[in-house]
C-alpha cells in the first residue's frame, strides 16, 4: 500500500513553479471570495517524484509485457510518435489561431482523414469525438438527421447481442430505441432474426465487424442488403478494424457509417483510460451531415468550413484529441499500405495460432478461424470450482495481463483474447503455456486459483464494500 | 517501418501449427468480393527517419502561440507546465496502460485518479468527483442529461454568456432526448440578467447552467443566483474555470447540484485544443446518477488499502441502454497531470496562481483604461480574462499586433454581435510579463491614433 499524496505532505515545502508576479497585487477588487480551504497536498518535487515513481512501479503496462485483452487492440505504441506529438509545433498551439499561423496542423488533420477514408473505404471522415462511444454517438447523430431531412420518422436501431456496451448506450443517449437480435449458433447474425426485425421503423443497424467474438460476419453481403432493402443504414463499430487493414475497405461492401479507434488500430496509447479518438467516416451521401468545421483544402491552403447547413454541429469544442491524430498520423506514414497490411495479417495470425494453442486446454465455442481474437471459455473449469475470474487473477501472478472476462455476454465464462500483431510468436508460446499450465493448477489445486493473485501489489480488492459505501475522496482536514 | 516482430519463419511455424498452408485460407471467411485487391493508396512504408522529418516539418509550418506572446484564452490557455508533470506523463508505466480493469496490477492508475478525484473534489468542494470526461462542453452536456434524468425534465437553462462552441455541443447532446436549451440574457455589467432568469425558470426547467467566471470573464454573484434557483425547485450547475476556484468561491460554497468544467490548464499542454479534460463533480446525493468511472478506496483479502473503479452499474458495460453515459475511454492521462500539476503547485503555489492571473490581467484592464483606441465593455469584476472594443478595425488592428508578435485575443463579432465589431476577449495568465502588457498596450494605443 502506498500512502497517498495528501499523507506525503501537508505541511512540507512545495516548489516554486510559476514565474514570479510583476504586477501590482493590492487593490484587486475581486468579488466572490473563496472562504473554504484548499487543502491540496503540499509537498517538494523530490516527493512527487518517488510518489508517482512508486505508484508507477503498481501497474501493469504494454511495455512491461503481452496485454491480451480482447477487444482493446493493446499494441506496441512507437517511441517516435510520443516525441512527434510533443513538438511545440503541435503541442504549443491554441486552437482559436489564426489559419494562415496553424497551416501544418490543418494540413496533418486533413492527410489524416483522407488516410482513414482510403482504408475504411468511406467518401469523408470527421475527427471530432474523443473517443469510440463518442464516435458512435456521433454516427447515430448523423443517422438521425439524415432520416429526419429525408422526412422519415425511423427510431429503431437493431444491434447484435455480442455487442460492446457502448452501442446500446449510444444509441439511447440518441433518442434512438435500441433492439436487440441475436446471434446464431456460429455467433454471427441470424439472417432469419434480422429479416424479422428490419422494418420501416429501422434507423440503423450497429454492427461490429469482425465481431466481437472475433468473427467475420460470413454473409455480411446479404446482412448489408436486408438492412439498405428496408431503407436503413448500416453502422458498423470499427474497434476491431484491426483484422482488416488493407484487406477489406467497410465503405465499398456498403457500410455507410462507421468510426474507428485511433487508441487501438493506429498505435495511439491508452493512458490508462484515455485520451483515445474516434473519428467517424460516412459514404457520399452522408457527407453534409459530417460535424463541423470541415477542413477543406484550396489552393494549396487549409481552411475551415462551416458551410453544411445539414451538419449535425458540433460534438467537440474544437477540432477533437489532436495529438493523438499526431501520433496516428505518424504511424499511418511510417507502415504505408504495405505495413497496414502486413499487421492485420500478423494480427489474424497471431490470433489464428494463439486459439490452436488455447483450444487444448479451454472450451471454444465457435469454431474458426478466427479473425484478430477469439473467444475460449472457462465453463470446463468450472467443475473444479475454478471460475473465469479466477483465471484471470492467477495469470497475474505470472506477470502477465488478463483477457478480456466475461465479455462477450453470449459465451458463458467468456475469455475474450486479443494478442495483436506487435507480440512476437515466443511471447505468444510463453502465454499459452501459462494459460495451460493454470488450466493443469485448477485440476490439481483449485484454492491457488481461488486465492490468486498471490504476487501482486494488492490481492483481491473487496468491490461490494466499495460499492455499497464508495469511498471517492480522502477525507479533507478543515483548518 | 514496421514495428511487427515475427519473422517468416515464425509464421510459417505458426501457420504449420494452425493447420493450414497459407495465411489467405485464414480469410476463408471473407468472400473473395469483398477484399481489397492490390494496395491501398497510401504510399510505400517510410524509415522512422523520413517519418520525423515529415512530421517536424508539417510542425514548422505552424507558429505556436508560445512563440509568440499569446493572449488567446476561451477556455484553452497557455499556461507554465512544470516539468515534472511532463516526467510523470512520460513515464510507460502509465501512458501505455489500460483501464484499469485488473485493479491488482493497475494501482498506480487507480490511486492517481483517486487522487486527481480527491483535488477536484477540494477545488469544487463538492463531495465527489468523478474520474474525468471528454471535455468541458461534453461535461456540460452530460451534467445537462443527468439533472433532466434526476429532474424528469426537458429544460435547461443556459447564459448568454456562453462560449458557442460549447453552445453547440450542448444543442447536439440536448437534440436525441429533445431537451429544450434556452438562452437567458446579460446585463449591463456582463452578469447573468437575475431578473430575466428568475423569470424563465419554470415547471419544465430541470436545470440553470451557471458559467463562472462567465464567458467574458465577469464573475457571477453566484450565491443570488444560486438561491434564486434552487427556490424555484430547479438544479444549478456550475461551469467553472479551475484556475480561477484558487481565489473565487468554489461550487459548494454556494450550493451548486452539479459541477463541470474544462481542466486543460491543469498541467495539460494546449495541443491545438485536444485533449482536453472535462471534471465533473457532485453532491454525494447524486453520485449514483453520474456518468463515467468512479474509483473507490476499499480494502484487500488480507486487509490492506487499495483501489476498485467502482459503482459500475450505472456504466454502459453493465447496464447497456440504460446506463447513465455511453462513456468508456475518458481522458485518464490528462488527469493524472492535473493531479501532478495540483500537487506541484500546493495550496500556496495554486492560490498564488489564481492571484497572479487576477493581478496581471487587471493591469492590462487598467492600462487600456486609459488608453485611446478601445474602450471596455465591462467593469473590473472578472477573473483573467474581459473584453475590449477596439475602436479601429478590428482585423488591422489583429494583424498589426501580430506583426509585433502579439495574438491579441479572441474576435467576439461573429458570435456575439451585440458586443460590437470591434470586441475582443483578451486573456492574461500567469505567462505574461508587464513589459508584454505594456506592447499590447502600445499596439491598441497606436491603433487609436496615440503615438
Amino acid at each position: 500500500m502506498s500512502t497517498t499524496i495528501f499523507e506525503k505532505g501537508r505541511d512540507g515545502r512545495s516548489g516554486s513553479f510559476i514565474p514570479r508576479n510583476d504586477c501590482p497585487l493590492d487593490d484587486l477588487d475581486i468579488p466572490e471570495r473563496r472562504t473554504l480551504p484548499l487543502d491540496l497536498p503540499c509537498v517538494a518535487e523530490q516527493a512527487i517524484v518517488r510518489h508517482y515513481v512508486e505508484l508507477a512501479s503498481k501497474n501493469y503496462h504494454i511495455d512491461k509485457g503481452m496485454y491480451p485483452l480482447g477487444s482493446c487492440t493493446m499494441k506496441y505504441n512507437p517511441i517516435v510518435n510520443e516525441e512527434i506529438a510533443r513538438l511545440d509545433g503541435f503541442a504549443g498551439l491554441h486552437p482559436a489561431q489564426d489559419e494562415e499561423d496553424v497551416q501544418g496542423a490543418l494540413e496533418l488533420i486533413y492527410e489524416l482523414e483522407r488516410a482513414l477514408s482510403e482504408i475504411c473505404g468511406m467518401e469523408a471522415f470527421a475527427l471530432q469525438p474523443a473517443a469510440g462511444a463518442h464516435g458512435e454517438l456521433t454516427g447515430m447523430m448523423i443517422a438521425r438527421d439524415y432520416f429526419r431531412d429525408r422526412g422519415e420518422s425511423r427510431t429503431v436501431v437493431i444491434v447484435p447481442d455480442s455487442a460492446h456496451g457502448t452501442n446500446p448506450a449510444s444509441v439511447a443517449i440518441c433518442g434512438f430505441t435500441p433492439r436487440t437480435i441475436q446471434s446464431n449458433e456460429r455467433g454471427l447474425v441470424d439472417l432469419g432474426a434480422l429479416r424479422e426485425a428490419v422494418g420501416g421503423e429501422t434507423a440503423v443497424l450497429m454492427l461490429t465487424l469482425p465481431n466481437t467474438l472475433g468473427l467475420f460476419e460470413r454473409d455480411i453481403a446479404a446482412v448489408i442488403e436486408i438492412v439498405h432493402d428496408a431503407g436503413a443504414l448500416v453502422y458498423m463499430d470499427g474497434a476491431n478494424m484491426n483484422a482488416m487493414l488493407g484487406i477489406v475497405r467497410p465503405g465499398t461492401i456498403g457500410v455507410d457509417i462507421m468510426h474507428v479507434n485511433l487508441h487501438k488500430t493506429f498505435s495511439t496509447p491508452h493512458g490508462g483510460g484515455g485520451p483515445g479518438s474516434g473519428p467517424v467516416g460516412v459514404r457520399e451521401a452522408l457527407v453534409d451531415f459530417l460535424p463541423v468545421p470541415r477542413i477543406v483544402k484550396k489552393g494549396g491552403r487549409y481552411t475551415l468550413s462551416h458551410e453544411s447547413e445539414k451538419s449535425i454541429g458540433r460534438v467537440h469544442p474544437y477540432f477533437g484529441n489532436f495529438n493523438v491524430f499526431v501520433k496516428a498520423f505518424a504511424y499511418i506514414s511510417s507502415l504505408g499500405a504495405a505495413g497496414l497490411r502486413e499487421v492485420s495479417e500478423n494480427a489474424i495470425l497471431n490470433a489464428n495460432y494463439l486459439l490452436a494453442k488455447i483450444a487444448k486446454h479451454y472450451d471454444i465455442t465457435y469454431s474458426g478461424p478466427c479473425m484478430h481474437e477469439f473467444v475460449a471459455s472457462g465453463r470446463n473449469l468450472k467443475k473444479y470450482g475454478v471460475k473465469t475470474t479466477d483465471v484471470a487473477k492467477r495469470l497475474l501472478d505470472y506477470g502477465l495481463h488478463a483477457p478480456t472476462i466475461y465479455f462477450p455476454l453470449i459465451v458463458e465464462e467468456a475469455l475474450m483474447i486479443e494478442p495483436v500483431e506487435t507480440e512476437r510468436k515466443g511471447d505468444l508460446d510463453h502465454f499459452a503455456g501459462v494459460m495451460a499450465r493454470i488450466a493443469e493448477e485448477a485440476r490439481e489445486n483449485p484454492d491457488l486459483l481461488h486465492d490468486a493473485p498471490h504476487d501482486t501489489p494488492v490481492r483481491r480488492l473487496d468491490e461490494a464494500a466499495a460499492a455499497r459505501s464508495p469511498d471517492l475522496c480522502w477525507p479533507i482536514e478543515l483548518e | 517501418m514496421s514495428y511487427v516482430q515475427n519473422t517468416d519463419r515464425d509464421r510459417n511455424e505458426m501457420l504449420e501449427a494452425i493447420g493450414v498452408s497459407s495465411l489467405d485460407e485464414l480469410l476463408e471467411p471473407i468472400d473473395e468480393s469483398l477484399r481489397v485487391h492490390g494496395l491501398l493508396d497510401l504510399g510505400p512504408p517510410m524509415s522512422e527517419a523520413a517519418v520525423v522529418s515529415r512530421c517536424t516539418e508539417l510542425a514548422r509550418r505552424n507558429r505556436p502561440a508560445g512563440v509568440a506572446v499569446g493572449f488567446l484564452g476561451g477556455g484553452i490557455y497557455d499556461r507554465f507546465i512544470p516539468a515534472v508533470v511532463r516526467y510523470v506523463l512520460s513515464r510507460s508505466e502509465f501512458y501505455t496502460s489500460y483501464t484499469p480493469y485488473q485493479a491488482e496490477v493497475s494501482q498506480g492508475t487507480l490511486q492517481a485518479i483517486y487522487e486527481y478525484q480527491s483535488m477536484i473534489s477540494r477545488l469544487t468542494g463538492m463531495d465527489a468527483a468523478n474520474a474525468s470526461l471528454y471535455d468541458g462542453a461534453t461535461s456540460l452536456a452530460e451534467a445537462m442529461l443527468m439533472a433532466c434524468g434526476i429532474k424528469r425534465k426537458g429544460r435547461i437553462l443556459v447564459p448568454r454568456a456562453l462560449s458557442q462552441r460549447i453552445r453547440m455541443v450542448l444543442e447536439s447532446y440536448a437534440a436525441g432526448k429533445r431537451i429544450a436549451v434556452e438562452e437567458v440574457p446579460f446585463s449591463d455589467d456582463g452578469t447573468l440578467d437575475a431578473a430575466s432568469l428568475a423569470k424563465r425558470i419554470d415547471q419544465e426547467t430541470a436545470a440553470v447552467v451557471l458559467a463562472q467566471p462567465n464567458y467574458f470573464g465577469i464573475i457571477e454573484p453566484a450565491g443570488e443566483i444560486a438561491a434564486l434557483v434552487h427556490e424555484r425547485g430547479a438544479m444549478l450547475i456550475a461551469y467553472v474555470d479551475p484556475i480561477s476556484l484558487g481565489i473565487i468561491a468554489p461550487p459548494g460554497e454556494y450550493d451548486a447540484d452539479i459541477v463541470v468544467g474544462e481542466g486543460q490548464q491543469l498541467g495539460n499542454a494546449m495541443n491545438f485544443g485536444g485533449p482536453l479534460l472535462g471534471f465533473m463533480a457532485t453532491k454525494k446525493d447524486y453520485i449514483r446518477k453520474c456518468p463515467g468511472r468512479l474509483i473507490s478506496a476499499t480494502v484487500d483479502r488480507d486487509g490492506r488499502r487499495g483501489y476498485v473503479m467502482t459503482l459500475q452499474t450505472r456504466e454502459q458495460h453493465i447496464r447497456r441502454e440504460k446506463a447513465t453515459s455511453n462513456i468508456c475511454t475518458n481522458e485518464g492521462l490528462c488527469a493524472v497531470a492535473a493531479a501532478v500539476y495540483l500537487a506541484a503547485l500546493g495550496d500556496t503555489g495554486f492560490r498564488g496562481l489564481a492571484l497572479q492571473c487576477a493581478a496581471k490581467s487587471r493591469t492590462l484592464y487598467r492600462m487600456l483604461k486609459e488608453t485611446r483606441g478601445c474602450s471596455l465593455a465591462f467593469g473590473e469584476n472578472f477573473f483573467q480574462e474581459f473584453v475590449v472594443n477596439i475602436t479601429s478595425p478590428l482585423g488591422t488592428f489583429l494583424a498589426e499586433a501580430k506583426s509585433r508578435g502579439i495574438l491579441a485575443g479572441i474576435p467576439l463579432g461573429n458570435d456575439f454581435p451585440e458586443l460590437g465589431e470591434g470586441a475582443l476577449l483578451v486573456a492574461v495568465t500567469e505567462r505574461r510579463t508587464r513589459v508584454e502588457l505594456e506592447r499590447y498596450r502600445d499596439v491598441v494605443r497606436q491603433a487609436g491614433g496615440e503615438s
